[in-house]
């Protein structure tokens, strides 16, 4: 994509790791624990420069999340790092009651979400999580689409006033969003612009997206490519005003098909704009090993998979 | 960074003053369970002499300044949160807010829910609890946040013995030890009764003093429904934070203490009297610092 080169290929755990340092040294209320998966979240920075603030809990998820909850009780702004399964539907009522419902300000730290977790298989590809963490009332979910943004995200949930989820993921990706995009929480990204159909994407996907708009390109068809990084508080404004242009949506998510990105953009157009709209996602199955690639392509969400997404929904207009 | 044991001598207490309050507190359970036929009142009425012997002389603590922080205080987290009847009536009399307010509990449009909250911003409340096996987790949170400021105020948690077989509990048993999280001070109330029965034959707890000594914590024991020797006991807890290790306190009491035909009963754990046993219950407690 002209508009969008490949800068580099980096994880989007290694995004976190970087943006939980500069927090480290910008804001001294900033507290991390971690479920023995240190070098996973890629944390080990931030522990060795602050090991008074950093909180080895070892295999203990509940307690963590229980802590964290704690450690806001006096102002601390704790961030908490483990695998996305043991960070949501491990620890659900913890987060219910002792985050959520109680209002604390926990920053619950998600990595190897999704399919793209790759070989270690279904026990730990969650891929319900989104939908778990939009349901809980005032719960914000933020799902970046590179490294480059994963930072700027988890530098941003640091000054938002609540719970958080941010969720990315473990393999090396391409890294497209220039380090110094504006990145709000709450606002979409139009990356490219389109009159055709809206493909809203989320996570590692927003860059297949892209693949999948230059593809529709060849056939004429101009797609509207926007980064809804935040999924909860969604940008209701950006879904309907590219749908208005385009008449027609794509979604696409590493996520079950259910309570995901998809949903929550049927929510808003069922409401305020009713149109065609086609779901990329995992069709209500658990995932599987394999490699990240040979994953997306065998579950559906590959940039052919988005590209016959597109050519359905332009159909139904 | 371990802070300093706070060992500043401690007036000593009226214990008769306490007793009376705990009379009160009494009434304010059974009246409030009573008003809403809903709510637990066995278990508050078990940890009313806990509770008056903790806020009216224990915890340095002013409800005047009251804020969700809480810097330059001792905190307290119920993890046991469905006897939230005895801290209700306890927080109002001890000015967190009017005790008339006591009269909405469990009502709609209430600051005094079923199980307490911080969501309706109830003073004195700072975790939402009821969903059990959480406090104690909290609670070593708030105590390492403590630490971390330089705070050298201490962190009190209730806990149900029933609610030790949550898994939970013993997640955070092991980390406060390992951690060293000393200015926490955890309490059990060791009433050995459960919805479904006796603790013993639901689930037995074993040897719960070996346990948590086991895990590398100091163990206290006391009798919960003797407001004088639960002095005695927290204090010397006091004297014992700041050593390296966290402190539990086991408090045997009775279940439904105060009440005649509750005692010593699980039928109480979640049962509100009818007007009958109200007015029989009434008769049994003296009103001391007025009904609200």
């Amino acid at each position: 994509m002209s508009q969008f080169p490949i800068l580099d290929q980096k994880d989007t755990r290694s995004g976190f790791g970087a943006g939980l340092l500069e927090l480290g040294r910008k804001n001294p209320d900033v507290v991390a624990l971690c479920a023995d998966l240190t070098g996973s979240l890629k944390m080990d920075a931030f522990a060795k420069e602050f090991p008074e603030r950093f909180i080895q809990v070892g295999i203990a998820e509940a307690n963590m999340m229980g802590i964290a909850a704690g450690l806001t009780v006096g102002g601390k702004i704790p961030f908490t790092g483990t695998f996305a399964n043991f960070s949501t539907g491990r620890v659900y009522d913890q987060i219910r009651q002792s985050i959520a419902y109680a209002g604390k300000n926990v920053k619950i730290c998600a990595s190897h979400a999704g399919l793209t977790l790759g070989e270690d298989g279904a026990t730990h590809q969650i891929l319900e999580d989104i939908g778990l963490m939009r349901m809980l009332p005032g719960m914000a979910v933020v799902v970046p689409a590179d490294h480059n943004q994963t930072k700027q995200a988890t530098l941003a949930i640091a000054v938002h006033e609540g719970p958080v989820y941010l969720r990315f993921g473990r393999p090396k990706w391409p890294v497209f969003i220039p380090a110094d995009m504006p990145f709000e929480i709450g606002k979409a990204q139009v990356l490219v612009e389109g009159s055709d159909v809206s493909l809203f994407a989320c996570g590692h996907l927003v860059w297949r997206a892209l693949q999948a708009a230059e593809e529709l390109a060849k056939a004429g068809i101009k797609a509207e490519v926007i980064n809804v990084h935040t999924i909860k508080p969604l940008d209701e404004e950006a879904v309907v005003a590219s749908v208005r242009k385009t008449g027609c949506a794509v979604s696409c998510e590493e996520h079950n098909r259910y309570g995901g990105l998809g949903d929550a953009i049927a929510q808003t157009l069922a409401l305020r704009l009713p149109s065609p709209q086609e779901f990329v996602a995992v069709n209500d199955s658990f995932g599987e090993s394999g490699t990240p690639d040979q994953l997306l392509r065998k579950y559906g969400l590959d940039t052919p998979d988005i590209v016959a997404a597109a050519h359905r929904a332009l159909a139904r207009k | 960074m371990p802070a300093p044991s706070p060992v500043a001598p401690r007036t000593s207490a009226d214990i008769p003053a306490l007793q009376n309050i705990a009379s009160q507190v009494r009434r304010d359970i059974v009246r409030m369970v009573h008003a809403v036929q809903s709510g637990h009142p066995g278990g508050s009425l078990g940890c009313a002499d806990f509770f008056v012997a903790l806020y009216f002389h224990v915890l340095r603590h002013d409800a005047a300044k009251w804020d969700m922080d809480g810097d330059g205080q001792d905190l307290f987290f119920l993890s046991n949160g469905h006897i939230s009847p005895v801290w209700y009536s306890v927080l109002a009399r001890s000015g967190y807010f009017p005790v008339s307010e006591l009269a909405t509990f469990r009502k709609l449009d209430s600051r005094l829910q079923g199980h307490p909250t911080t969501h309706e911003g109830l003073p004195g409340v700072r975790m939402a609890s009821g969903s059990l096996g959480q406090g104690l987790s909290v609670g070593i949170g708030a105590a390492l946040t403590k630490k971390m400021k330089g705070d050298a105020h201490l962190v009190y948690t209730l806990h149900g013995d029933g609610e030790l077989q949550e898994g939970q509990i013993w997640e955070a048993a092991l980390f406060a030890a390992a951690h060293k999280v000393d200015n926490l001070i955890a309490t059990v109330d060791v009433n050995g009764r459960q919805i479904d029965g006796d603790v013993e034959d639901v689930l037995s707890l074993g040897d719960l003093r070996g346990k948590w000594e086991a895990f590398g914590w100091l163990v206290l024991e006391a009798d919960g429904n003797n407001i004088q020797g639960l002095l005695a006991t927290l204090e010397e807890a006091r004297q014992n934070t700041g050593k390296g290790r966290p402190v539990m306190v086991l408090m045997r009491t009775e279940m439904g203490q105060g009440v005649d035909f509750m005692v010593g009963s699980h039928e109480w754990h979640g049962i509100a009297p009818n007007d009958a046993q109200l007015a029989a219950a009434l008769a049994q407690l003296t009103e001391t610092s007025g009904d609200y």
